[in-house]
């Protein structure tokens, strides 16, 4: 038997419903539909009234679930497109995400946000937002990369007491496929070290773990040790395993799907140069998409985000250093 | 059916007494509160902006007199001091957030009109016009799940620049959707900060629009005591006995500028002379009087120990610790981080 990463999201909602009555899903055509993607299919079937079809109206579903959610309901939202949570951003940002702070009471509410890129989806399909909501204060922002992550961090996300963006990658849903759902279970919050080395360290997090493996595999050929490292969660970053990885290999190469400008990886650099400058045996590298929108056509989209080839070439600059 | 549905102003209505008194009481409150509010900010003594709600009394304390506290939701907007004060919000804690008190519900991490209070049904408002919409429906959706829904309703109030963002049609049309008890009282005072209204929207009455949402439509002379005594329980009843959202658009002329920095220069003087210039406070104590509701004297009697209620509120957040940034803990999340690890994961760690 194998468990997709779309099946371990399913799955996760899944036991949400059956396991916690304060859970409900809203989200558009996710009811009889089973959602865009079928990331609910049959979930509505199984728990009457409980998931519903929303309008199309992103910036109300976000302002509902709020205050759903301080009303002690635990909604989980779904974005049929991470693209579209630009409408919500207004309710996450400013509404869910200040009210803990102003007002003592928490904002449990969890959005799920299909991110990333796909051949053929174009500029409005394919846009990774984690590092513009982990620019705000207020907000936990998890990336799984893997099966497991998948189902454990949303269960895990939901049952926390703060807004959660769930950012799922879209090329992951179908294509990752993993035996079962069982994994080291990782509390949110701690990076994984998925591949050990020690020339290089590679952080990442989301599909980008995968096409960091692929890279260090090639690498390995000419004698190099890679380490990667996978974020799981963007926010809260956990830096200490990322300093300890380059305290080990004295180089390090922050890989984003995100644009460029700011952001995840560049976030990463800041806080090694700063904290860790005295580890580093070569500047720190940063690598992200391009500073354009995503394109459509297959052959544009391939060398605008980070593939293995272009990792491969940003780590044998660095370890020529 | 006819779009709008106005109950006839009738005289039934100075009957009854104890509604209208209680109103005009906190119309009176808020009027006596926002001078002192205004005194205090020309005086230096607040940090921020003072937002009052003068010519909106009546609209607004007749609204949150219609809810039930502990019960009912209520999201008031920037001019709803009357409507606050009618629901049950203590005064001091208007008091003490203008003042940056520690004690106040919002501990100084938030000022003025942002402020409010879950645990009493009220939501603390954000900046952003038309946000509070959803988010009440969503509250009141909760309820829905939680199968204590029933008699329950929730009131928000905005203006009419408010009614222009797509928060204010997205939250409204979900609300229809999902045939919510959720009032929604606009206050269209005439101008958005300066913006007069013509440039705002281009229907003769924006209640128009509730027949394209599909929620009942109500207009209103807002600075009118009874026809809004008349008006607004009318329209929480029927969402409170299931008719779903109901829109309420209320007409008055904002008797201030935007804020106190604002002296509202750009408000034309024939608008002020009009028939919407005219002081709802002062109509509804020549209503109330005229009806027999509530002498002269009486009023003069609420006026002086109200004005004492404020003085003492106002004193009592003056004494009172304001924040303190090396004790604030700094954290925007409840979570505290780092987790612990699963017991799962404590045993595969073993070696």
């Amino acid at each position: 038997m194998t468990v997709t990463y779309i099946d371990a999201i399913h799955a996760a909602m899944d036991h949400l419903l059956r396991n916690d009555p304060r859970v409900f899903l809203y989200g558009q055509d996710i009811a009889t539909f089973g959602g865009a993607f079928k990331a609910t299919k049959g979930l509505a079937e199984e728990h009457p009234g409980r998931v519903f079809d929303s309008p199309i109206s992103e910036d109300a579903m976000l302002g509902m679930a709020a205050g759903a959610a301080v009303e002690g309901m635990r909604p989980v939202i779904e974005m049929q497109f991470a693209d579209f949570s630009s409408l919500a951003f207004n309710q996450i940002v400013n509404q869910a995400a200040t009210h803990y702070y102003r007002t003592g009471v928490p904002v449990p509410l969890t959005v799920r946000l299909p991110s990333g890129g796909a051949a053929g989806s174009g500029p409005f399909h394919s846009q990774s937002m984690e590092g513009i909501y982990a620019q705000y204060p207020g907000l936990i922002v998890l990336t799984p990369a893997s099966v497991s992550d998948a189902y454990h961090m949303l269960i895990d996300g939901v049952q926390l007491d703060d807004p959660v963006i769930f950012c799922e990658h879209k090329f992951l849903y179908r294509w990752l496929k993993a035996k079962s759902l069982n994994g080291d279970h990782l509390p949110i919050g701690k990076a994984r070290i998925v591949r050990t080395g020690k020339h290089a360290t590679v952080v990442t997090y989301s599909a980008m773990v995968h096409e960091a493996v692929r890279a260090a595999d090639r690498l390995q050929k000419d004698g190099w040790e890679i380490e990667v490292v996978d974020l799981r969660s963007v926010k809260p970053l956990d830096i200490d395993t990322v300093l300890a990885s380059v305290a080990r290999t004295g180089r390090m190469l922050a890989v984003g799907e995100a644009f460029p400008w700011g952001g995840v990886t560049a976030e990463l650099i800041a806080r090694v140069t700063e904290d860790g400058f005295h580890l580093l045996d070569a500047p720190p590298v940063r690598l992200n998409s391009r500073d354009t929108p995503i394109p459509y056509h297959p052959k544009l989209w391939r060398a605008h985000r980070p593939t293995p080839e272009s990792i491969c070439h940003a780590l044998n600059k660095l370890l020529r250093f | 059916m006819p779009l709008l549905d106005i109950p006839a102003y009738t005289d039934e209505l100075a009957k009854n007494r104890e509604f209208l008194r209680s109103v005009f009481q906190s119309m009176l409150k808020a009027r006596i509160l926002e001078n002192k509010l205004s005194s205090l900010y020309k005086a230096g003594k607040i940090v921020g902006g003072v937002y009052l709600g003068k010519g909106q009394e009546a609209v607004s304390a007749t609204l949150g007199a219609s809810l039930i506290q502990g019960t009912d939701f209520f999201a008031p907007l920037i001019r709803d001091q009357a409507g606050r004060t009618a629901f049950g919000e203590p005064i001091i804690d208007c008091t003490r957030t203008y003042l940056g008190s520690v004690q106040g519900p919002m501990r100084g991490r938030d000022g003025n009109i942002h402020r409010g209070r879950i645990d009493l049904g009220m939501p603390a408002m954000i900046s952003h016009l038309g946000s509070q919409i959803s988010f009440v429906a969503g509250m009141l959706f909760a309820k829905r799940m939680q199968g204590t829904l029933n008699g329950r309703v929730g009131a928000t109030c905005i203006g009419d620049g408010a009614s222009s963002t797509g928060a204010f049609h997205e939250g409204l049309n979900l609300a229809a959707v999902e045939k919510l008890p959720l009032v929604l009282v606009i206050a269209n005072n005439q101008f958005a900060y300066s913006t007069p209204t013509h440039r705002q929207f281009a229907c003769a009455d924006l209640v128009e629009r509730a027949r394209g949402y599909g929620v009942g439509g109500f207009s209103v002379d807002g600075t009118d005591l009874l026809a809004c005594a008349s008006v607004i329980p009318a329209a929480v009843r029927r969402a409170r006995e299931g008719g779903g959202p109901q829109l309420v658009v209320a007409h008055m002329l904002r008797l201030t500028g935007h804020g106190e920095h604002d002296d509202g220069g750009y408000v034309p003087q024939e608008l002020r002379k009009g028939h919407y210039g005219r002081d709802c406070v002062e109509v509804a104590m020549r209503q109330l009087v005229e009806h027999g509701v509530a002498s002269v004297d009486e009023i003069l009697g609420w006026q002086d120990s109200l004005a004492d209620e404020v003085q003492r509120a106002v004193a009592q957040a003056q004494q009172e610790e304001t924040p303190d940034p090396y004790s604030d803990d700094w954290s925007a999340l409840a979570t505290r981080f780092p987790l612990p690890c699963t017991e799962e994961t404590q045993i595969r760690a073993q070696p």
